[in-house]
């Protein structure tokens, strides 16, 4: 695929996601406006930016979050691999299976925590080795040291911190290929948060990640990429219409980003 | 400039009970107490006349006894207790699938559409349409067609008519059982690839059990002490049911019955059976709370 708009120097074989001209709307209310990105593949993504700029909103269509809410609408399009995800032919619930999300708050169902693993793997096909297959992913987001011992009690059981990790665990084992992840840290302590930071680490090796992060130093420590998004408010509308302002390398972005305003929110001026 | 403000360090902390905002704040509690009290009294009072009135034939062996032909003294009311748990289960095997089943569809599938909105009124409407109603609904629509394989009077029938009164109650406890769940339990399901309705089947009805099976508890204590819906449809029997398809006895039936019968044994009767059905009632509706504590866990 190839596109006229290139924003980014990512090669074309690199890339995971494309926004190809997006604006994602509520109703009649733009939240965000002409999103052109290309994530990379085998990289995590940030997107940093001050509340209600349309990071969560742009995050959601790349998984097709968003058919859950009645008002939304997009223009323009998503390309994974080839296919656009908005084509009315695609099934979200395929989208899902190969872009999993792991979310703002942990949401463990309320099984045990072998069955939090096992739910989704199985729903998605996967006939091993179940018990190797909760060992590994629970490996992977780090918390097995915690669990082994409890693997049949509830997942509610957990810590918060470690009820995230379960999560990400959770998200592992269905083997997607590009995971998403809403301030997945931004109900958790400082430790759970490192924690989670390693995990991520870990994953970035086997995922392409994409992560929204309030948090600039963690966007420092975690990624490879950053996109900076920003919202402005329009002349007669009713709120305020995000857009990506810049996107690039992290080291370019948080040391010399090329637009005024990703200069002033990096450096803590405004945001 | 200053303040000049009482003198905090003079002034004792120790409470006046004669000062005005204590007097009335004692009288207040003190009526509400009263009221609180005059709300359970008629309940206590129920249960303490209808176990005096008929005390004297309260015994293991009614249970297990026919009632006796008038003028005879003895017998029980076994046929009735069984012809109540009869209908009961009959009424949940149409009522629990077709109410939860509704509530699913308002909760997780409608997305507040335009028919969901008139579903759900319908629901508040069928609950104060008074049981005499469901009783002649079931009536015309079954015993007088006779289109149960050409019987009329009978306990499907019966269950039918508490079936109707059941459904309410159930599709609204589902309903708002459901939408307790946590919206990021959903999501959650859903991000690792789980279609809507596995989605609802393994995580969303699972976290909401206990409200559901509190509202049908709740239904069954409601429809299982109700005459009037019984009298057109299961009608009575002296005898031991003959299966669900003929006319049986239950509690409330025989109550209505026996209790302006002028033989002194079927009236004593009528009392024992009401002291059972009474405690039934309690029983089930503190089998519902107890269901409901799960939740709480
Ligand atoms: N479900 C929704 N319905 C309507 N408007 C929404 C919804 N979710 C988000 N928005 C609006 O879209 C804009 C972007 O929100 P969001 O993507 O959550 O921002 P961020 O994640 O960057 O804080 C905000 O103005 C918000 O009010
Ligand atoms: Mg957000």
């Amino acid at each position: 695929m190839s596109f006229s708009t290139h924003i980014t120097d990512v090669p074309d074989d690199q890339v995971a996601i494309t926004c190809d001209n997006v604006t994602i709307s509520y109703g009649s209310f733009e939240a965000v406006k002409s999103v052109f990105l290309e994530v990379p593949r085998g990289k995590v993504t940030a997107f940093i930016g001050p509340s209600g700029c349309g990071k969560s909103t742009v995050l959601r269509c790349f998984n097709r979050m968003n058919d859950l809410i009645p008002s939304f609408s997009l223009k323009g399009r998503i390309i994974y691999e080839g296919q656009d995800l908005y084509e009315p032919k695609v099934d979200p619930v395929e989208v899902r299976r190969r872009i999993g999300m792991v979310f703002q708050r942990p949401n463990p169902f309320p099984k045990s925590i072998y069955e939090n693993i096992a739910f989704g793997a199985r729903i998605n096909g996967y006939t091993g080795d179940m018990d190797e297959l909760v060992e590994r992913s629970l490996r992977r987001a780090a918390v097995w040291d915690e669990c082994k011992d409890k693997l049949q009690e509830s997942g509610y059981s957990l810590s918060g911190g470690q009820q995230q990790r379960l999560c990400i665990a959770r998200t592992i084992a269905t083997q997607p290929d590009v995971i998403l992840m809403d301030e997945p840290c931004s109900a958790l302590d400082p430790i759970s948060t490192l924690k989670v930071e390693e995990t991520m680490h870990e994953l970035k090796k086997e995922f392409t990640i994409v992560i929204v992060t309030h948090n600039m130093q963690q966007a420092v420590r975690v990624s490879d990429m950053t996109a900076f998004y920003n919202a402005d408010a329009v002349e007669g509308g009713s709120g305020k219409v995000g857009y990506l302002v810049e996107f690039d390398e992290t080291a370019n972005i948080f040391n010399n980003p090329k637009q005024q305003s990703t200069q002033e929110y990096v450096s803590g001026r405004f945001g | 400039m200053t303040f000049s403000s009482p003198n905090f360090s003079t002034t004792s902390l120790h409470r006046k009970p004669g000062l005005l905002r204590n007097r009335a704040n004692g009288a207040m509690t003190a009526l509400a107490a009263t009221f609180a009290t005059i709300a359970v009294l008629p309940l206590i009072f129920v249960i303490a006349y209808v176990l005096i009135k008929g005390i004297s034939v309260l015994s293991p062996s009614i249970f297990f006894e026919l009632p006796p032909p008038p003028g005879l003294d003895g017998g029980g009311i076994g046929n009735a207790l069984i012809g109540t748990l009869v209908v009961t289960l009959i009424s949940c095997v149409f009522a629990v699938p077709v109410g939860v089943g509704g509530g699913i569809y308002l909760a997780e599938f409608s997305q507040g559409n335009k028919f969901a909105e008139f579903v759900r009124f319908g629901t508040n409407v069928l609950a104060g349409v008074p049981s005499i109603i469901a009783g002649v609904f079931i009536y015309g629509l079954v015993v007088s067609t006779r289109v149960i394989f050409g019987n009329s009077y009978s306990a499907v029938a019966g269950g039918l008519a508490l079936a109707v009164l059941m459904l309410p109650t159930i599709i609204k406890t589902t309903d708002e059982g459901l939408k307790l769940v946590p919206q990021e339990l959903r999501w959650g399901a859903l991000g690792v690839g789980a279609s809507t309705f596995v989605t609802t089947m393994k995580v969303v009805l699972p976290a909401a059990v206990a409200p559901i099976a509190t509202g049908v508890v709740l239904a069954i204590a409601r429809s299982a002490g109700e005459t009037a819906p019984l009298i057109f449809t299961a009608l009575f029997s002296p005898f031991w049911p003959e299966g669900i398809f003929k006319p049986l006895a239950t509690m409330s039936v025989l109550i209505f019955n026996f209790a302006i019968m002028p033989y002194e044994a079927q009236i004593t009767l009528a009392w024992a059976a009401s002291f059972v059905l009474v405690v039934m009632i309690l029983g089930m509706n503190i089998f519902a709370r107890w269901i409901s504590g799960f939740a709480q866990r």
